[in-house]
């Protein structure tokens, strides 16, 4: 059942030294505040999973809370590349990561049968492609039926699941609107979840039937922290702050540029400092 | 006559001109969103256009930074989630052309987005696949939109991220893959498609102003011209004129001084 705590909380009770962690966010409501938490916590050890690895995950590496990423697509979206990440990659700083690399579509398909209770997912992909030659955990499968060969990858098994939404209620079940990306699925197929949120309400409000909803009783941990998706955004409360993930570029080329960033603008602050990017936006 | 343009917006407005109003495209992030989002507001107003990050029907006024931009959402007929798109409308067949481009193709029209130099002893270590090995094979077509150079058309990829015509010939076929794969490339200079046996890339059509020696210069293999050899229309005035303000809609969706 979820609990309503503070960041620092939420983080401290679910997130240990070498967990198999996901921040899930396809461009939309990445949980940034949170990455920034687990900073200040000084993880260590985790396996990062995420489709579309972009700059919380850099910023992750770039401290050495990593040492394996398990991924699909990495980079700045439509800057280029993430120069943290590719210097942990290709020279080891600050400390070396490995790497299990997929298609996205082997890595939805994979987050699908985590939250299905299987154990792998079965599709039509990689058909000419190179990636099963470096990685094992890419199987080839006949059906039993047809004889067709299909790709086979194990299904996602997270530790913890730390997802951004537009809103919780006071009893903890969380809404989602806009492009939905793989969050429902991280946070099912993981063994803990938290959900940082923009607002906590009384009641969600009108919303579909169909809407797209985590009950309270999957979710382990809601912390309120708005503004918390920046420079993500959250559909219905601000925009993307494109300009910030073009600055990221200049930020993120230099090891003591970096690590002044971090430290001006991570570790000497809390959470509450995203509200601030919320007035901005508005 | 339209007066000036640049080869990027001349290989924009070609890529634009491949597509039909009645196409179901699978839409990558740079060029291929440039040159269908001129398509729609031009000669292809019905094109559906669905991003990876699960929008269908998608028309956004400006050009998204990132594959989950939220104009893409605001603008969509629906938005699913990501597991369903690569799913039931991917793997499902029911796109009809695909884009992409890389940073590296070869004759074959294969493609790297993965790597430069050994995959565990990267030179340049590059973003990785995305959704582009899925795209590659259940698309109906694809049409890859790229700068020509020799450094991108190599005679030999680093690593085969998507599948094109493999080795040549019959190869989709034999790796059990029923689609078309490339049916066009599309550059700055030149437009090619691959041969009807050998499925080698040919040059069918030189933008105007560019030589065969230019093609040459800018391809790591010696490529070649069909007999027939066109010259690409210039773009029209009224597809520059739209162009540029999409670019310019863009610029200030981005932040940037129009």
């Amino acid at each position: 059942m979820a609990t309503v705590l503070r960041l620092a909380e939420a983080i401290e009770a679910n997130l240990r030294d070498g967990d198999t962690v996901a921040m899930e966010g396809f461009t939309h409501l990445i949980p940034f505040a949170a990455g920034h938490e687990v900073i200040r916590q000084r993880r260590k050890r985790l396996t990062l999973v995420r489709m579309t690895t972009d700059i919380i995950y850099d910023q992750l590496i770039g401290v050495g809370a990593a040492d394996r990423m398990i991924f699909s697509w990495g980079g700045n979206p439509g800057v280029g590349s993430l120069h943290r990440f590719r210097d942990a990659y290709e020279n080891g700083w600050p400390n070396k990561i490995e790497i299990e690399e997929h298609s996205h579509a082997a890595m939805a398909n994979a987050y699908d049968a985590g939250a299905a209770g299987l154990p792998f997912a079965a599709f039509r992909g990689y058909r000419g492609a190179e990636l099963p030659r470096v990685n094992p955990n890419i199987k080839e499968i006949v059906c039993p039926f047809t004889g067709e060969k299909l790709a086979a990858v194990p299904a996602i098994r997270l530790d913890v699941a730390i997802v951004h939404a537009q809103k919780a209620d006071r009893k903890g079940n969380v809404l989602f609107e806009g492009i939905v990306g793989v969050q429902k699925q991280a946070v099912l197929c993981a063994k803990r979840s938290i959900v940082t949120v923009e607002e906590i309400v009384d009641d969600l409000g009108p919303h579909s039937p169909n809407a797209v909803i985590l009950p309270g009783w999957t979710v382990n941990a809601i912390a309120l922290v708005p503004g918390g998706a920046h420079p993500s955004y959250a559909h219905g409360y601000y925009k993307r702050d494109n300009i910030f993930y073009k600055t990221w570029d200049k930020i993120s080329r230099d090891r003591d540029g970096f690590r002044a960033w971090i430290d001006e603008n991570v570790i000497r602050k809390g959470p509450e400092a995203f509200a601030a990017f919320v007035q901005r936006a508005a | 006559m339209s007066g000036s343009y640049s080869p990027t917006e001349m290989m924009t407005v070609a890529a634009a001109r491949a597509l039909n109003n009645d196409d179901v495209c699978f839409v990558g992030i740079g060029a291929p969103s440039a040159a269908c989002n001129l398509a729609r507001m031009t000669h292809a107003p019905d094109i559906v256009l669905i991003y990876e990050s699960g929008t269908i029907e998608t028309k956004p006024t400006a050009l998204p930074l990132s594959i989950g931009d939220g104009e893409l959402s605001e603008t969509a007929l629906c938005t699913v989630s990501v597991p369903e798109m690569f799913r039931y409308w991917l793997q499902g067949g029911r796109i009809t052309t695909g884009f992409l481009g890389g940073a590296q193709i070869d004759k074959f029209a294969n493609l790297n987005t993965i790597v430069v130099g050994p995959y565990d002893k990267p030179v340049v270590r590059l973003p990785g696949s995305g959704g582009a090995p899925e795209i590659a094979t259940s698309c109906g077509r694809i049409f890859i939109t790229m700068s020509q150079s020799r450094r991108s058309f190599v005679d030999r990829l680093d690593f085969v991220t998507s599948l094109g015509h493999g080795q040549g010939g019959g190869d989709r076929k034999r790796l059990g893959v029923t689609t078309a794969g490339p049916t066009k490339v599309i550059t700055d200079l030149c437009m090619l498609e691959p041969d009807r046996d050998t499925k080698e890339l040919t040059v069918v059509s030189l933008h105007r102003g560019v030589t065969r020696e230019q093609v040459r210069d800018a391809t790591g293999w010696d490529v070649k011209f069909a007999a027939g050899l066109a010259e690409t229309p210039p773009p029209t005035e009224i597809e520059l004129r739209e162009l540029r303000a999409l670019h310019a809609r863009t610029k200030v969706a981005h932040g940037e001084a129009a």
